[in-house]
């Protein structure tokens, strides 16, 4: 579908908040509530709307550590990245996993309670996934900025 | 301070994460409450802090927005570089979704979004390497990301 100027201002009305009802919006955007209405249902038809999320603060819930691993496969064999990825999702404490095409092959985000607990996960989890011939860790500091919003 | 969550809860979390944009009738149903009980919960998490906020999910692709890149920024180490400068400048860039201080070889890991590679280049050029303090830059792009299960 074609995205007009009209569309992209009430998808930034809804980047900036995401709660506001249909009523908010036309305000917002000097419409009436019938063309908004119109508008919400036809992107999220084609699919530009894909949904709402909940944000979830892990701090609050004991999780205090996320780490970024960066990993790079032995690609000499052939399907290293398919089992790879098989294995690693079934770690239920990896949230992401990511094929990048760069220095790294695979970025994945580990999450746990605490330096403990992560070990623990790196070292019966992480270590036993197939193909690995490096492994790279950041871990999070500080936050500075997480938005999803996209520049329209 | 971390709050102190049941079960049920964590189911509601888990139902929220799926598709954020249920009412509370919905989640109940789907954990086994009734609607004014869901809402009680919902509420209580919102209040807590556990669930910080909602927001939309979009399409970047059918927005015009086919490239992910991951930065991983080093700061200069000569001279004095303020990291509130460099964090100011770049959270101000549009196209950086995320800046998140690391703790490993990078100082800073940075999520781009731009239309296109050479939409990115631009963004690289003009936008990152003119950042105050910025040292070595390395770039992984995205090439498909994997759907995995929520921690909580």
């Amino acid at each position: 579908m074609h995205v007009d100027d009209i569309d992209r201002k009430l998808l930034r009305l809804l980047q900036d908040d995401a709660t506001r009802s249909v009523s908010e919006l036309a305000e917002l955007a000097n419409m009436s509530s019938g063309p908004v209405w119109r508008r919400l249902e036809k992107l999220e038809a084609a699919g530009v709307i894909l949904g709402r999320k909940v944000e979830i603060d892990y701090a609050k819930l004991g999780y205090t550590v996320l780490v970024f691993l960066r990993i790079t496969l032995d690609k000499t064999q052939g399907n290293a990245f398919d089992e790879f990825i098989n294995e690693a999702q079934k770690i239920p404490e990896v949230e992401a996993i990511q094929t990048l095409l760069g220095r790294v092959d695979i970025r994945m985000d580990v999450r746990a309670r605490d330096l403990k607990h992560y070990q623990e996960i790196y070292k019966s989890g992480v270590l036993a996934l197939p193909h690995i011939t490096d492994i790279e860790a950041l871990m999070l500091v500080s936050e500075v900025k997480n938005t999803e919003r996209l520049p329209i | 301070m971390i709050v102190d969550i049941d079960e049920i809860d964590h189911a509601i979390l888990r139902t929220l994460q799926q598709d954020g944009g249920l009412s509370a009738k919905d989640v109940g149903g789907k954990v086994g409450l009734s609607q004014p009980a869901a809402w009680r919960r919902i509420k209580r998490l919102e209040e807590a802090g556990v669930i910080r906020g909602r927001s939309i999910i979009l399409d970047r692709e059918k927005l015009g927005f086919d490239v992910v890149v991951y930065l991983g920024v080093k700061l200069v180490t000569k001279g004095r570089v303020s990291i509130e400068d460099f964090e100011r400048a770049v959270c101000a860039i549009p196209e950086v979704q995320l800046v998140q201080h690391v703790l490993g070889v990078y100082d800073y890991r940075l999520k781009v979004v731009a239309r296109d590679l050479s939409d990115f280049e631009r963004i690289l050029r003009r936008r990152i390497m003119t950042l105050p303090g910025v040292g070595n830059v390395e770039s992984n792009v995205l090439l498909s990301e994997e759907v995995v299960g929520t921690t909580t």
